[in-house]
């Protein structure tokens, strides 16, 4: 399974990840809307991703959170009815809340965001 | 058969709200919709609060339980629905009760309520009866409802609800749409009959059920001779309420969601045990009602502990009686093999155990047998007995038959001595059978200590003293003898005994945080408030306070939980558009509350004599009592009442403690009735009334007669 993974000492936080993700999701540039989130701090950015543990899929009401053939963990929007458990459940605090949608978000390991990543912060890892 | 159909246009929430509500009668077959006007919202709110006013509008004083005109009304409320929310899923149920012939109200979970509001009502209105079995059914996407004969032969529910969610689902996906509301045989035959709220476990693959238990709500439903209702509803989504403020409440959802994620082990583990996690704890602070509420703890009390429980029931993962509840209190035995009864040796799922469950049919009872508390609760559930109610009266007819009140005679065989398991689980059988002893104990507390006194001689003074009702209601599983203030928090509330107005046990005993009696009263004023909004709104009270965060000690109100309370004013203004802060949240129970006591006062009841409360709840009614807990009642004749008990016979002892009891929670009620605005007798003043702009006529009317 291809999981996203970081390396926040190379991070050099200018956020290209962030906005090619919402823009692939959501066709806009908007770091709110990306499956994945880097933060400034004092020392070196915070990197927030997907690690694919699985431990959503446990906590959703619905069965909405399921692996697909790759094994990546995805959220069927139809059956999802809203209730962010996943969100407040994540380890990682990597299954995102939008105000413009109704269901959760999540990193499906695309890997784009890593083709935009100047430093090799961000990096797909065979696991 | 179909009896009748009735078509309608399916609608939108507009901000929590359909703004119309559904109306059967079974005694003629209408079906009709009626506007829910601003008038009812701006004062009633929804939930309990339209419930109250539908049955104030079918009822006169004379009605009765068994009257066509009496009604159940079932409603959610404003919030009611969400998803994000933990416990936002609540229905309310209130009807004329058989057994306080008063309005009575009670919080269940499950998916009626909110497929009922996403169908496109705010409540339904039941009237009438029936004169054969009928099933309504209402389909939500079609905009259908029905009323049709029943085929059913099936008496009890968690085969009622089974048989009826595979015929309505269209396969076993659409099962989790289809709720289903009925109760058991045993509601044909006692006023203690509950009702039985169905959702889908798509995990179990199997229906669950959640009650509705008191104050005999099941034994009116059969009495219009309902045998069912089903909702069914397709697409639930989180935003189906149409908030004016969707982001707030998936914000406010998400911080709770989080709270409990990281909290919940350290805390209350009610994702792991759900409620029964306190048995031992009321065990060890002598809280847990033992032997009919002699005692507050026993020696066997590790046999029924939360982790004797825990390792039957938690099977998989924790659940929720709706979506999005991560507190997720719902447990379930999965596997259960009766030893009993007319499903002896099936495999069944016992829904629970609560922690009042094991406390009375556990502790209360003498059975301190693990299985022997699923059995019964299994039973209770499925025969649509109030489990509450069954624990306090059994354990009442125990003390009976231990003091010769009872004989083998007189309960046509039953030994129902304290802890015998057997006997208590006969006498449930002929509860649902409509025979035997069971018939009469089926009848509850109340109407027993006048047969036991009547017919067979018995002491009055000392049936009344040990005979855990008020008001007609069977006391919940608390014992409240060293604690003022929950002995206030049983009597004085409106519907009878039952602790989800005001749970003080541990602030006053515990904790001693409210020590004089302003306090007590202020409490006794705050919390039955606070607690009557989530009847409100549809709202399940536990994510309020057995989760809290985690700097909650350090803030100026710990008990209130005030960063809870501000997430519910967010969910409220976010749904509704509105602005309120946390003074008129109060404000808005208030209303409610104060008009609940005055249909009390309309139906007969609802004065001060009728808030006593029987000794048991206050102080030792027995010698084996005071001498099981001699020094602590001997220090306190000699430390509040400078007796010198080495000097006093244990009767006299026992005598002077009562006479100081019973006057501080005469006390206590002059405190706290006087914070509500009322009189001294109970009856909320007009000033009070106008201070609410609940100074409606037809309130005044029924007030001024009493000031
Ligand atoms: S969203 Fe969170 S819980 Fe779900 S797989 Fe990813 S890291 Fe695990
Ligand atoms: S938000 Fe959707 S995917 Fe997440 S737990 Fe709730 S229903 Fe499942
Ligand atoms: S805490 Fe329990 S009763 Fe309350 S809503 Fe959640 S699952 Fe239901």
């Amino acid at each position: 399974m291809k999981v996203l993974k970081k390396n926040p000492e190379k991070c050099i936080a200018c956020h290209a990840c962030e906005e090619t993700c919402s823009k692939l999701y959501f066709k806009e540039e908007n770091r709110e809307k990306a499956c994945l989130r880097i933060k400034e701090t004092d020392s070196y950015p915070e990197i927030t991703t997907c690690t694919q543990c699985g431990v959503c899929i446990d906590i959703c009401p619905v069965v909405a959170l399921s692996r697909d053939k790759r094994g990546i963990v995805r959220v069927e929007k139809k059956k999802c009815v809203g209730c962010f458990m996943c969100v407040g459940f994540c380890p990682e605090q990597a299954m995102f809340m939008h105000d413009d949608y109704i269901e959760p978000f999540k990193c499906v390991s695309c890997g784009q965001c890593v083709k935009v990543c100047p430093t090799g912060a961000i990096y797909m890892s065979e696991e | 058969m179909i009896l009748k159909e009735y078509k309608y246009e399916l609608g939108k929430i507009e901000r929590g709200y359909n703004n119309r509500s559904l109306y059967i009668n079974l005694s003629d077959n209408t079906i009709k919709e009626k506007e829910v006007t601003q008038f009812m919202k701006d004062k009633f709110i929804g939930g309990k609060g339209f419930g109250l006013w539908y049955l104030w509008n079918a009822v006169t004083p004379e009605t009765k339980w068994n009257d066509p005109e009496n009604e159940i009304v079932i409603a959610h409320g404003p919030i009611a629905g969400i998803t994000q929310y933990p416990g936002s899923g609540k229905s309310l149920v209130v009807t004329l009760s058989p057994l306080t012939h008063m309005p009575m109200d009670s919080n269940v979970g499950g998916y009626f309520g909110p497929y009922l509001k996403f169908s496109g009502f705010d409540a339904l209105e039941l009237q009438g009866k029936a004169e054969k079995d009928v099933i309504i059914f209402i389909d939500g996407n079609k905009g259908i409802v029905q009323i049709m004969e029943s085929d059913i032969e099936e008496k009890d529910s968690h085969l009622i609800a089974e048989i009826l969610t595979e015929r309505f689902a269209k396969d076993e996906e659409d099962k989790k749409n289809v709720s289903v509301v009925s109760t058991g045989s045993a509601a044909d035959h006692t006023l203690v009959g509950l009702l039985n709220f169905s959702f889908y476990d798509i995990r179990r693959k199997a229906v669950r059920l959640k009650q509705a238990g008191r104050g005999g709500i099941g034994t009116v439903f059969r009495d219009k001779k309902i045998k069912a209702l089903v909702v069914r509803f397709e697409g639930t989504k989180g935003n189906l309420n149409n908030a004016a403020d969707q982001g707030k409440i998936n914000r406010t959802g998400i911080k709770l969601h989080r709270e409990i994620c990281l909290l919940d082990d350290k805390q209350n583990r009610m994702r792991k045990i759900g409620t029964a996690n306190i048995i031992e704890i009321m065990d060890q602070y002598d809280l847990l009602p033992t032997h009919n509420y002699k005692f507050g703890s026993h020696k066997d009390t590790y046999k029924i502990s939360s982790d004797k429980f825990q390792a039957r029931v938690t099977q998989g993962l924790p659940d929720g009686c709706w979506y999005g509840c991560s507190l997720s209190c719902a447990k379930a035995a999965d596997d259960f093999i009766p030893q009993t009864g007319p499903y002896k040796g099936q495999k069944v799922i016992v829904d629970g155990p609560e922690y009042e469950n094991a406390a009375g049919l556990g502790s209360n009872i003498g059975v301190f047998d693990r299985d022997g508390v699923l059995e019964l609760n299994f039973y209770c559930d499925t025969y649509g007995v109030d489990t509450i109610s069954f624990g306090t009266l059994t354990a009442f007819i125990m003390e009976c038959y231990e003091n010769g009140i009872l004989d083998k005679e007189k309960t046509g065989g039953l030994e129902l001595y304290f802890g015998n398991k057997e006997a208590a689980l006969e006498l449930l059988h002929q509860m649902a059978r409509g025979e035997g002893f069971g018939k009469i104990a089926g009848l509850g507390i109340r109407r027993m200590k006048e047969i036991f006194i009547k017919e067979y001689g018995a002491d009055p003074d000392f049936v009344n003293d040990i005979g855990m009702e008020q008001k007609g209601l069977e006391f919940s599983e608390y014992l409240c003898k060293e604690s003022l203030a929950q002995q206030g928090g049983y009597g004085l509330t409106n519907k009878g005994p039952q602790h989800d107005e005001a749970w003080l046990i541990f602030m006053d005993m515990v904790n001693n945080q409210i020590p004089t009696f302003e306090d007590k009263a202020e409490a006794l004023h705050y919390f039955p408030m606070f607690r009557t909004w989530f009847g409100l709104m549809g709202l399940c009270k536990l994510p309020w306070n057995d989760i809290v965060p985690e700097n909650n000690k350090y803030t100026d109100e710990p008990a209130k939980i005030p960063e809870h309370v501000q997430n519910y004013v967010d969910l409220y203004n976010g749904i509704t558009g509105k602005n309120i802060d946390k003074h008129e949240l109060i404000r808005q129970s208030e209303r409610v509350y104060n008009f609940q006591r005055i249909f009390n006062i309309r139906m007969g009841y609802g004065k001060r004599i009728h808030d006593k409360i029987p000794y048991r709840a206050m102080g030792p009614v027995t010698e084996e009592e005071y001498l099981s807990r001699q020094e602590r009642y001997d220090k306190q004749l000699k430390e509040l009442l400078g007796l010198d008990p080495e000097n006093m016979t244990t009767q006299e002892k026992m005598a002077a403690l009562r006479k100081y009891r019973e006057e501080q929670y005469e006390k206590l009620t002059d405190a706290v009735y006087a914070r509500r605005g009322w009189t001294k007798d109970g009856v909320p003043t007009i000033e009070k009334l106008k201070e609410l702009g609940m100074d409606i006529p037809e309130l005044i009317e029924v007030v001024k007669k009493h000031l």
